[in-house]
């Protein structure tokens, strides 16, 4: 559904994407883990066009994305910080976003009335504090039913209540054979969700494989466990490499 | 489009300071003319103060908008609507709220006082000078991230178009006046549009007799339909360049 061919991103001196391809089918929940400033949320910026890469091919659908805008009506998008206009209103918000939309579908209400976001309408946006900003955001991602949603740190400021609803709501996408890409830290969230794992570095795909064969490959049944496996394999090669050198 | 615009409209008027534009406008006209006895002496004085006023305004409004309104701009571009969609209805609405303020706040007063060519020639040059100056704007705030630099750029543009350009003007002129130098001060004015609107409105005035061999020139060139056609065109040139830029480096910027 979604294809990504050789990707490169500078920002200034810093490579945040080098030589990045991927292919992303619907069905899959990918989690896509890697330390801070490791390019994810560049990659996610890349597939919405909210950056530009350098050079390389980004595909919707077998269709080039570039200069393209309807596929957008296909991706609901939960961005890490959601930045909303500040003297607006919720419901104002949400009504906006409808009416420029103008779907046909009858839109998905669930997360909204779920997080209660029916009774903060009257509240500006600009006082929100970051966990209702993140009510929000979740709610804009699935008010259109999409195909594909793409959540960066979906339950980062949430609280546990909202957290676990919200991804029984991916949960229920999953079951639908939609296409998610999600980010986090918090790793055991990603392994009730996941079926693919995509682990990047110094924005480069370390591996890109089935959460499945994973577990197998490194005997450990945690998501958790089972990264720090192979970070530390990957640590091991290198200190190897430097003590040939050395000696 | 005329979607988007219409919430860009609505974010203006809530925070009031179009109101407060127009209604500045609006009494500055009134009083000049109903402190003058000549209603064309008035339209001189309020000449001089829209020439300085409109850019200085359009700019600003314009620079500090856009930087206000990125989260909008964000947020409309994870929709599916397009960079080009959004910046152009992002321009509409500020440009058509700067226009309607100069329609109302010079237009009504113009109208009641002095309508006449010379009264229609300053509303037109005050609209196309509020486009001109909101299109350069945006160019200034597209191309930087960062806001007090943005900002920063605005306002030297505005010391540019509005005292230096001319101050550059008066000594080319003083340093080669042992020249004919009717021609080149008629390109040179094309190169400011605050200055060719100027003389535009000036040459539909009675002044324009005491401006010597020049305001002749002048007035056999502006004078014509062709001098018309010719001050539009430039102007329209200068409200359009700066846009298509803008949209341009608009496309290709990461967000």
């Amino acid at each position: 559904m979604i294809r990504i061919e050789n990707i490169n991103k500078n920002f200034k001196k810093l490579q945040a994407l080098s030589e990045v391809n991927a292919e992303f089918t619907s069905g899959q929940v990918v989690a896509l883990i890697g330390p801070n400033g490791s390019g994810k949320t560049t990659l996610i910026k890349s597939i919405l066009s909210l950056v530009k890469p350098d050079s390389g091919n980004i595909f919707f659908n077998n269709l080039p994305i570039k200069n393209e805008v309807s596929y957008r009506n296909y991706i609901g998008y939960m961005p890490q910080i959601g930045k909303y206009p500040d003297n607006m209103k919720i419901g104002q918000l949400f009504s906006m976003i409808r009416n420029l939309r103008a779907a046909d579908k009858k839109p998905d209400e669930e997360v909204f009335y779920k997080f209660k976001l029916d009774t903060l309408k009257d509240k500006a946006m600009r006082g929100l504090s970051g966990g209702t900003r993140q009510k929000v955001s979740a709610a804009l991602a699935f008010l259109f039913d999409p195909q594909v949603l793409i959540l960066d740190e979906p339950t980062a400021g949430l609280d546990p209540l909202s957290s676990e609803m919200l991804k029984a709501k991916v949960l229920e996408q999953k079951q639908k054979g939609k296409l998610v890409l999600v980010t986090s830290h918090v790793l055991s969230d990603l392994e009730e969700l996941a079926t693919d794992v995509m682990y990047l570095q110094d924005g480069k795909v370390v591996f890109n494989k089935t959460l499945a064969s994973l577990q197998e490959e490194t005997g450990e049944q945690k998501l958790s466990k089972a990264i720090a496996y192979i970070m530390k394999k990957d640590q091991q090669k290198k200190e190897l490499s430097y003590l040939k050198i050395a000696k | 489009m005329l979607k988007i615009s219409r919430y860009v409209l609505y974010d203006i008027i809530r925070n009031k300071i179009v109101i407060a534009y127009t209604a500045f406008l609006f009494i500055v006209s009134i009083s000049l003319f109903s402190m003058e006895e000549n209603s064309s002496k008035a339209m001189l004085s309020l000449l001089n103060i829209v020439m300085i006023v409109i850019p200085l305004v359009s700019l600003m409004f314009s620079t500090i908008h856009w930087y206000n309104s990125y989260e909008f701009i964000e947020l409309m571009l994870t929709q599916p609507i397009s960079r080009k969609k959004v910046i152009l209805s992002e321009y509409a609405g500020v440009s058509g709220s700067l226009m309607t303020a100069i329609l109302i706040g010079i237009g009504l007063p113009v109208m009641i006082y002095n309508f006449n060519d010379t009264g229609i020639a300053m509303l037109l040059i005050a609209c196309l000078l509020s486009l001109i100056f909101t299109s350069i704007a945006f160019f200034a705030a597209v191309n930087s991230k960062d806001k007090a630099r943005g900002i920063g750029i605005a306002l030297m543009l505005w010391f540019y178009f509005v005292l230096i350009f001319d101050g550059l003007v008066l000594m080319i002129l003083f340093t080669f006046s042992d020249y004919p130098l009717e021609d080149l001060t008629l390109i040179l004015s094309s190169l400011n549009p605050v200055d060719l609107g100027r003389i535009y409105i000036m040459l539909h005035m009675d002044v324009s007799a005491l401006m010597g061999y020049t305001g002749a020139l002048y007035k056999d060139f502006f004078g014509g339909a062709f001098g018309m056609l010719y001050t539009l065109g430039i102007l329209g040139f200068w409200a359009a360049v700066p846009l298509l830029l803008a949209v341009r480096s608009f496309k290709k910027k990461d967000l």
